[in-house]
């Protein structure tokens, strides 16, 4: 028997109530799964380069790998974080002004930093 | 005052200053506050790749910072907020798949996410001060 109040096209689609489905759900999990290996792999370099002078640091963002990793892990990291803020900000602000100003705020300042920051590994890397 | 716009006290359910503080919870509760201060200090390590890109004596400044004390505080708050968090992720990933809800089992993974982020943030710090 079917017991679901909801027609067979709003099963089909499952994009819930709020009309967007698990997506916020499935990216937080997405990128929590790929940040997995890359905060191990951060965290270490992290430890290893907090006191690197300026030559020493750019040789080791300037190489390829490097590059690579630490592009990901910004990239990433700040849509992780700005996914988990988001959920923050939604349980504890109730205003609907001020809550979907914080959301918006956190978002502009998370692409602003991650591109000004992916912007510095690229000039490091490609030496400009 | 119509009946629409009066406002209905329903009862509400007890909310956190009422319960006994439990590993569970505590464990719940820090991983939101990592998660934030993760979030800030990125902002922060997002600084230093851009400093990096500037010119030395800017990169010098940035990193004397970093080697005081103060600035090891930071890193080394962060370094803990993020081997707690990867720790405690895993764990909700877990959670996510079905796994551990056995009230037993979620102590015991509890447990073992509190040690194992201590112990990485432990190396990590003397490893870190060695090298400075």
């Amino acid at each position: 028997m079917n017991s679901d109040l909801r027609t067979p096209l709003a099963r089909a689609r499952g994009l819930g109530s709020a009309r967007e489905g698990v997506h916020h759900w499935w990216a937080q999990r997405l990128t929590a799964i790929a940040l997995i290996p890359l905060v191990v792999w951060f965290a270490i370099s992290l430890v290893m380069m907090s006191g690197a002078d300026y030559g020493a640091v750019r040789a080791w963002i300037g190489s390829p790998v490097v590059m690579v990793l630490l592009i990901l892990t910004i990239a990433i990291g700040l849509h992780h974080g700005q996914l988990g803020l988001q959920v923050v900000i939604e349980d504890y602000v109730h205003g609907d002004g001020s809550k979907l100003a914080l959301i918006v705020a956190v978002r502009f300042i998370a692409v602003l930093f991650g591109l000004a920051a992916i912007v510095a590994v690229l000039r490091i890397g490609f030496g400009s | 005052m119509s009946v629409a716009n009066r406002p209905v006290h329903r009862p509400l359910s007890p909310h956190l200053q009422v319960y006994k503080p439990q590993l569970t919870s505590v464990l719940s509760i820090l991983h939101r506050a990592t998660g934030i201060a993760l979030s800030v200090g990125a902002l922060y390590l997002a600084t230093w790749v851009i400093y990096a890109a500037s010119n030395p004596n800017a990169y010098a400044l940035f990193q004397s910072f970093n080697t005081s004390i103060l600035g090891r505080i930071v890193l080394g708050g962060w370094l803990f907020c993020a081997f707690y968090h990867l720790c405690n992720g895993i764990r909700h990933l877990f959670w996510d798949a079905g796994y551990g809800f056995e009230l037993k089992d979620a102590y015991r993974s509890g447990w073992i996410v509190v040690a194992v982020a201590l112990i990485a943030t432990v190396v990590s710090w003397i490893v870190g001060l060695r090298l400075v």
